[in-house]
């Protein structure tokens, strides 16, 4: 029942370092020079990383239906940190495609949507937990099923943020990547089957210097009957800062107030 | 449950049997504490003003109000009568009662002065806002809530309808004079409020006005 990823021999000691270039088989339009490190994610998975202004995350869906939640603080001053509600209202949107920016409760453009592939990526921080995880695909522990065990998107990002002192009051909703959610008229959700496919990316370039946590677990609303264990691919490039012309920019002067804002971080 | 439509309830009530009756006015910040089974009533005295606010577990203050599993949990984005307020450890801490209003938003979150500067312009940044008021409160309060436990917030008496494609609007207030919410405590708690000072957009119909609480014992 492992992950197949999971399940490799170890390195021999003559390589010790299992780092393979994993981009070049989801993201192989990156410039090879400017790729830093990928991962490959299996379902559930969770990680973290501090990372700098100027990089950015490729972000590969590599199963159909995959979903990836997201959480942004700065690395800087951790009180700072991704809202939802701030970075909805400013753009006016109850969704995320290129030319969105995250924003921080500081009204500072934490990372910037440059590019794609999909049109909606759902941002109502909707999030699996234990309780709603075994209603719905019952009770897949460690115990019997070792690493194949089912993970929650909560319990995920609680051990990531966990890493850097954050605690459970500290969670805030996240961006839920690939995954696509409507609203009707009496305010009630449909979620949308079928989304996002396999080799559906979006790039996420970094406006300041952050602490992103994701989980790989499955959107709460999606109504697979089994727990969808689905992949996703990771790799971190050098981007650079956004330019002057940056698309994310022009895209409302919100985004180009909020972007002036990170800015004003870096003076030097 | 699906609690979406709209759904007007009144309340039985007397006003003249409350425990505490407090209006809190234009553009300033409350802190309650509030007992479980006491009902509270919030009351918009001349419309369209929004009133932010947030709920925390006074026995717990780390548990905290949660938007995004309240409309989970009722697969829908608008708050009214039926709606169960609950906590981002899954817990209810409050159900809505009663509602002359019948929408009340959790989305649109609390105006901050870094927001102004993004959503107006960067010389906004020294108007008065909500999360001005809640920091306020926290401070002088010194109950172990600060700025990290500012989470998405309640809006009553607003208005955020979000759209088939995937648009945030902000629609006229369903809101008037004398309309209120009634909510049944199910945990103690700590309400932390700002009545709303915003003066950039339509949210207080460019006229801030007084809010209304009342309380009840069970």
């Amino acid at each position: 029942m492992e992950h197949p990823e999971l399940a490799l021999d170890n390195p021999p000691a003559s390589a010790p370092v299992d780092a393979p270039e994993h981009w070049r088989r989801f993201a192989p339009d990156l410039d090879p020079a400017k790729v830093l490190f990928s991962e490959l994610v299996p379902g559930g998975g969770h990680w973290s990383y501090r990372l700098p202004r100027g990089t950015a995350l490729r972000i590969t869906a590599l199963d159909a239906g995959a979903n990836l939640s997201v959480v942004l603080y700065s690395a800087q001053e951790k009180l700072e940190r991704y809202n939802m509600p701030d970075s909805l209202k400013a753009q006016h949107t109850a969704h995320y495609t290129r030319g969105h920016v995250l924003m921080s409760d500081m009204g500072r453009s934490m990372a910037s949507i440059t590019a794609d592939s999909l049109g909606w990526h759902d941002p109502l921080g909707l999030l699996l937990d234990n309780r709603l995880m075994r209603e719905k695909y019952g009770d897949h522990a460690y115990q019997q099923y070792r690493n194949g065990m089912y993970r929650s998107g909560r319990d995920g990002l609680l051990i990531e943020i966990g890493k850097y002192g954050l605690a459970k009051r500290d969670l805030v909703a996240p961006v839920n990547f690939f995954s696509k959610v409507t609203v009707d008229e009496e305010g009630r959700f449909n979620y949308v089957p079928g989304h996002a496919q396999a080799g559906d990316y979006v790039d996420l370039r970094l406006d300041m210097d952050v602490i992103v946590a994701y989980s790989a677990a499955p959107h709460p609303l999606n109504p697979a009957p089994g727990y969808p264990a689905n992949k996703i691919g990771l790799a971190v490039w050098r981007s650079g800062p956004a330019p002057a012309d940056d698309y994310c920019r022009a895209f409302r002067p919100e985004n180009a107030r909020a972007l002036h804002n990170s800015d004003m971080l870096y003076l030097i | 449950m699906t609690a979406t439509a709209i759904r007007i309830q009144e309340s039985a009530l007397d006003p003249a049997h409350a425990v505490l009756d407090h209006t809190v006015p234009a553009g300033e910040p409350y802190l309650l504490a509030i007992n479980q089974g006491q009902t509270l009533r919030i009351v918009d005295c001349e419309g369209n003003q929004a009133v932010d606010v947030i709920f925390y577990n006074r026995d717990e203050v780390a548990e905290h109000y949660s938007a995004t599993e309240t409309i989970l949990r009722q697969s829908g984005i608008y708050l009214t009568t039926g709606s169960v307020l609950y906590s981002d450890d899954g817990n209810p801490m409050l159900t809505i009662v009663a509602d002359t209003c019948g929408r009340h938003d959790t989305l649109g979150g609390a105006c901050a002065a870094e927001s102004n500067t993004v959503r107006y312009a960067l010389q906004k940044k020294f108007m008065h806002s909500c999360r001005d008021n809640y920091l306020t409160a926290l401070q002088h309060a010194d109950i172990g809530l600060g700025k990290r436990d500012l989470v998405p917030n309640i809006n009553f008496f607003m208005n955020v309808p979000v759209t088939e494609t995937g648009d945030l609007t902000f629609a006229d207030g369903v809101s008037a004079p004398g309309k209120y919410v009634e909510l049944r405590a199910e945990m103690n708690l700590w309400m932390l409020v700002s009545n709303c000072p915003q003066m950039n957009n339509p949210c207080n119909a460019y006229n801030p006005t007084p809010a209304r609480f009342l309380l009840w014992n069970p």
